[in-house]
């Protein structure tokens, strides 16, 4: 029997995903390197009509993957049905949107001048966490902080509800209903229409 | 003789084309088709279960068929 594949470059990917969240702990405005794990795959799919990214770049499913699989943190149990029906899944999609959306009118706010920075992640779109020690740039025009807070937090909420469903079923089960991947099968089903 | 075979079975509809399966398929039997959903093919697969017990939907079932 062969044993293990070949490890690729992109298979330590999940290196990144970690980093990433724990810069954000140091450094808030690393928030914004986030923005490309979301037009990256967007991009890829309405370009390729595939799905490479997650099946191959995914730092965070990798981590998933990783945490839940290699080192044993899941109970490996089915996922319950529901949560794989396309009302969730579609659901979650719009709803994940739609809190996308009124972070990008915070931001606006405070670019506007309306508000004032507010130096907080916001956990599972409800709890503040004080996050002021990852701001030192205080020169700097305030939406550009305030924008790093606001994506910074949908980064760690996806990664707390991933890190959830991980322990509770199968290492990947963020996958199913994770809203990237719903979005980049959908363009490619338009595309196969096309 | 008839010869009874393991081979996966995907049920495509609830298949999110996350690739897990793929990845963890010993002979490459698994694709991914257009982005949509793992097709696999059945001449290659050899039964193993790998792919089943990754999956995160749970879709990927092991079948006893006529070789
Ligand atoms: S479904 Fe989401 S978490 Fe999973 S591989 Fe795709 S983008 Fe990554
Ligand atoms: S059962 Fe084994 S050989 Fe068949 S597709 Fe799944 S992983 Fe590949
Ligand atoms: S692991 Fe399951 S959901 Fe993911 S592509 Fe394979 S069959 Fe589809």
């Amino acid at each position: 029997m062969k044993n293990r594949k070949k490890k690729h470059w992109y298979d330590y990917m999940w290196i990144v995903s970690l980093s990433y969240l724990l810069l954000g702990f140091f450094n808030i405005l690393f928030a914004w390197l986030g923005l490309l794990c979301f037009f990256i795959p967007l991009i890829n799919s309405a370009v390729k009509g595939n799905k490479a990214y997650c099946n191959r770049y995914c730092g965070r499913g990798q981590l998933f993957g990783l945490l839940g699989g290699t080192f044993g943190l899941s109970r490996r149990k089915d996922i319950p049905g529901w949560m794989k029906s396309k009302w969730f899944r579609y659901g979650f999609l719009i709803f994940f949107l739609t809190m996308f959306a009124q972070m990008l009118v915070n931001t606006w706010l405070v670019f506007a001048g309306a508000e004032s920075l507010r130096e907080a992640v916001t956990l599972l779109w409800t709890f503040k966490l004080p996050w002021h020690w990852a701001y030192h740039t205080r020169t700097l025009t305030p939406w550009v902080g305030q924008f790093a807070f606001g994506f910074y937090s949908v980064m760690l909420t996806s990664t707390v509800l991933g890190f959830v469903t991980m322990i509770l079923y199968r290492p990947r089960s963020w996958c199913v209903y994770c809203p990237m991947g719903t979005m980049t099968q959908l363009i490619c089903k338009a595309k196969a229409h096309e | 003789m008839e010869r009874k075979r393991r081979k996966a079975f995907v049920e495509q509809e609830y298949c999110v084309s996350c690739g897990c399966c793929v990845k963890e398929c010993p002979v490459s039997a698994i694709q991914i088709v257009k982005g949509i959903m793992a097709e696999i093919d059945r001449q290659i697969c050899v039964g193993c279960g790998k792919c089943a017990k990754e999956c995160p939907a749970s879709i990927i079932t092991i079948r006893e068929v006529v070789a």
